[in-house]
């Protein structure tokens, strides 16, 4: 229910709300963008950065808060833990249990590996059970993975690894295919073609959807096939170091009960780190659509055992976080609302973008029509703009919010709020780690023999920026990757005498560089006792 | 000075602000939480979270992510509810109602109690789903399901010890691979793939100087 203070607003809105549909607004110019960002996108914000002084990156910048993180203290130290009795020995070790580490564990199931999975939260927290939107794939006639490649290319400022996209495109259609014939139920006509729609930055209709439960569907399916094939999957267990051998390979890992705290070893041929993201960072201030326990871990365990970053400086701000009421500030509204027709509308009711642009570039331009073109309505949590929801019922027809976007119709619906005849507030909240873990396209880090990252934690697939319905898509085509090829290093691998010695010299190293901190990580959790605002 | 209501966590009295959510009210009050918690946007079911309001016979469910606090709500959180998975192959699970009677056949035991539908934290007609799923009507049971976040509270409530979530799951698994309509253009791509039909192009592509890919992504076709 939308109170008194937006009254005026929301009837200029309504009333240009004919107008509105018919218009087609242009989209910016390669420079119009590059300004934009410049000017108004978080990840240029340069005073929010700090330079890394110890470990594999030294002299590149990153967030404030990940930097501290990176420069912390361990939660251990090399003599409290006894690695001479590990708790699990098995040749694959997966920690995390979202979508790529389902995946990788069901690959290198299949291929035959003795495999577990451990995860700080359930199996399926994760910010794949999030994503609404939808998995992108060039499976039409009228595209090709190549097309796909320069969407992606160009979208992500030009600055992905070549040999890690070609991989995401060409591997896309068969991983639709994989997941399909795990029971994944992606909308269809009666023919069996794909419902297909436009993502922003997409020059072909080529995002899948299961309804806006895209990841949640996915996700459960692969958890159920995990549990199918009796997976192990160690619950509420932290990954809180990794263990190496002594001849440098990553050799499993140090493990925390959540609830108990206790401590136990995992030792493992070959690691595979699937943590996930960063959104509960809450980076320069910003709400999250993401997940509880997205705090960045992996790039802290892999950067402390001497694994190179690479784009860590740069995040996704999805550009339509609501907004309004203050219970859901920060949720992801789906990209695909715009998909299906809605336009972005500032408080007089104008147009003011086209609402198709890349993330990066609607997220800069909200921003901007918010801050310097009196465009915002104030919420009480900042300001915000319209995303014209009714505007769907409009051009699909009655019915089509019901049908194709049912969760963004409850979110809203729970506070009263009727989208197909009311429009949204949205401004951007922090949604994706573009960032992390350098690997080589069979999914290792170039610098730590046997350790595979697969999913968020990784970095360079998309570059600088992400396409909407590439993340869904990366976890599943680098997370079988690396379960594939995890378990085939297995095969040939001994595990020589297990240590913690990096940790003791990350520690010195510190020391060393006069780092003074109270700091402890990975960080876990985040903590909102009497902090309620996110 | 905003405004404050009166809650119960397991029975314990705290005063919170009236617009936070069960979630964030309960942290608010000092806990951290650990279980019960997931990905605070109503997808996961890791909430799910059981209420009365004082003077109020009616026990209630919602997700506490999704839920605002009420003046004198008691609260007990069911941070997990041990569901029936039954493990089975999905290559050969078949399309049949033999595979519920094999694998779930409490469904059969269900009384028309309805109190997995009225306890549904998302609203669904759950025992319709189940009656579906009784009849090996896999395609309705899982368009009827499709909305759960398999949190467990209609099972909680069910007097037949029915898991409604996994049997949900396993007809939307059916539904996926078998009885829904396949996808040519799907096949044809993969093929088209593995037959090296792109090899080329995106070789070129890798090989391509910056300069002339920026060219192509600003002034490619983009569909309407």
């Amino acid at each position: 229910m939308y109170s008194e203070q937006f009254r005026d607003s929301l009837a200029a809105v309504e009333a240009a709300r004919a107008q509105n549909i018919a218009l087609d607004p242009a989209r910016m110019t390669a420079e119009e963008k590059e300004r934009l960002l410049a000017a108004y996108h978080p990840d240029y914000k340069t005073e929010e950065f700090s330079v890394l002084t110890v470990g594999p990156n030294a002299g590149d910048r990153v967030p404030h808060e990940l930097c501290e993180l990176l420069q912390a203290h361990s939660r251990i130290t090399e003599q409290s833990v006894d690695l001479t009795t590990p708790a699990y020995d098995v040749d694959v070790l997966v920690i995390g249990g979202g979508g790529a580490g389902a995946s990788a564990a069901i690959e290198a199931h299949a291929a035959g590996a003795n495999v577990m999975i451990v995860t700080k939260l359930r199996i399926g927290d994760a910010n794949t059970m999030m994503a609404e939107g939808g998995i992108q794939a060039a499976d039409k006639p009228n595209d090709s993975p190549a097309i796909h490649f320069v969407d992606a290319f160009g979208g992500g400022h030009f600055a992905a690894k070549r040999e890690l996209l070609s991989k995401l495109v060409c591997d896309a259609p068969e991983a639709i295919q994989w997941l399909s014939s795990l029971g994944v139920e992606f909308d269809k006509d009666a023919d069996g073609n794909m419902i297909t729609t436009h993502g922003g930055g997409t020059s072909r209709k080529r995002m899948h959807a299961a309804k806006d439960y895209s990841g949640a569907e996915i996700m459960r399916t692969l958890r159920d096939e995990v549990l199918n094939r009796r997976i192990p999957v160690v619950d509420f267990t932290a990954a809180i170091e990794l263990i190496l051998d002594d001849s440098g390979k990553a050799a499993g890992a140090v493990l925390m009960n959540m609830e108990t705290k206790e401590l136990l070893v995992a030792k493992a041929k070959t690691v595979i780190l699937a943590t996930g993201g960063a959104g509960r960072m809450h980076y320069q201030g910003f709400p999250t659509s993401n997940h509880y326990g997205a705090t960045a871990d992996g790039l802290v365990l892999g950067y402390r055992a001497g694994a190179k970053l690479l784009y860590a400086e740069t995040l996704q701000y999805h550009p339509t976080g609501a907004a309004f009421p203050d219970q859901i500030f920060g949720a992801l509204v789906t990209e695909k609302v715009r998909s299906l027709g809605a336009k972005l509308v500032n408080k007089r009711g104008e147009v003011f973008m086209h609402p198709l642009e890349t993330r990066d570039v609607t997220a800069a331009s909200i921003i901007r029509e918010c801050a310097d073109r009196d465009g915002g309505l104030s919420t009480g949590n900042g300001e915000a703009v319209w995303l014209d929801t009714p505007m769907i019922e409009q051009i699909g027809g009655e019915g089509t919010i019901e049908a194709r976007i049912p969760a963004m119709m409850r979110m809203f619906e729970k506070y009263g709020i009727d989208i197909r005849k009311e429009p949204i507030l949205v401004y951007p909240t922090l949604h994706y780690q573009n960032g992390g873990l350098d690997i080589t396209p069979d999914g290792m880090t170039p610098n730590v023999e046997n350790l595979f990252v697969a999913g968020e934690a990784v970095g360079g697939i998309h570059g600088k920026n992400r396409l909407m319905g590439n993340s869904l898509l990366d976890i599943i085509v680098f997370g079988r990757s690396a379960g594939q090829h995890a378990a085939a290093c297995a095969k040939h691998t001994t595990v020589g005498a297990l240590t913690l010695s990096h940790v003791t010299a990350f520690e010195q190293t510190l020391e060393q560089a006069g780092i003074q901190t109270d700091a402890v990580s990975p960080k876990l959790l985040p903590n909102y006792t009497k902090q309620p605002a996110f | 000075m905003e405004s404050m209501v009166t809650i119960f966590l397991f029975g314990k009295q705290y005063r919170v602000p009236a617009n936070l959510t069960i979630m964030t009210a309960m942290e608010y009050a000092g806990y951290q939480l650990v279980r019960g918690c997931g990905c605070r946007n109503g997808f996961c079911g890791a909430c799910a979270t059981i209420y009365r309001i004082k003077g109020d016979k009616e026990l209630k469910a919602c997700l506490a992510c999704q839920t605002t606090v009420e003046d004198n709500m008691y609260i007990a959180t069911l941070p997990f509810f041990p569901l029936v998975k039954e493990g089975y192959d999905i290559e050969t699970v078949g399309t049949t109602e033999a595979v519920m009677m094999q694998l779930y056949p409490e469904i059969y035991a269900c009384i028309g109690c309805n109190a997995c539908t009225k306890s549904c934290t998302q609203g669904l007609n759950v025992m319709q789903y189940i009656a579906y799923a009784q009849r090996g009507e896999f395609e309705k049971c899982a368009e009827e399901s499709f909305d759960c976040v398999m949190c467990g509270v209609c099972s909680s409530r069910c007097p037949a010890g029915i898991s409604h979530p996994q049997v949900a799951m396993l007809a939307r698994r059916i539904n996926g691979k078998y009885l829904a309509p396949g996808c040519g253009h799907l096949e044809d791509r993969v093929r088209e793939i593995k037959d090296g039909a792109f090899t080329d192009l995106i070789e070129a592509l890798m090989q391509k100087p910056v300069e002339e890919l920026k060219e192509l992504y600003n002034h490619r076709d983009i569909e309407k």
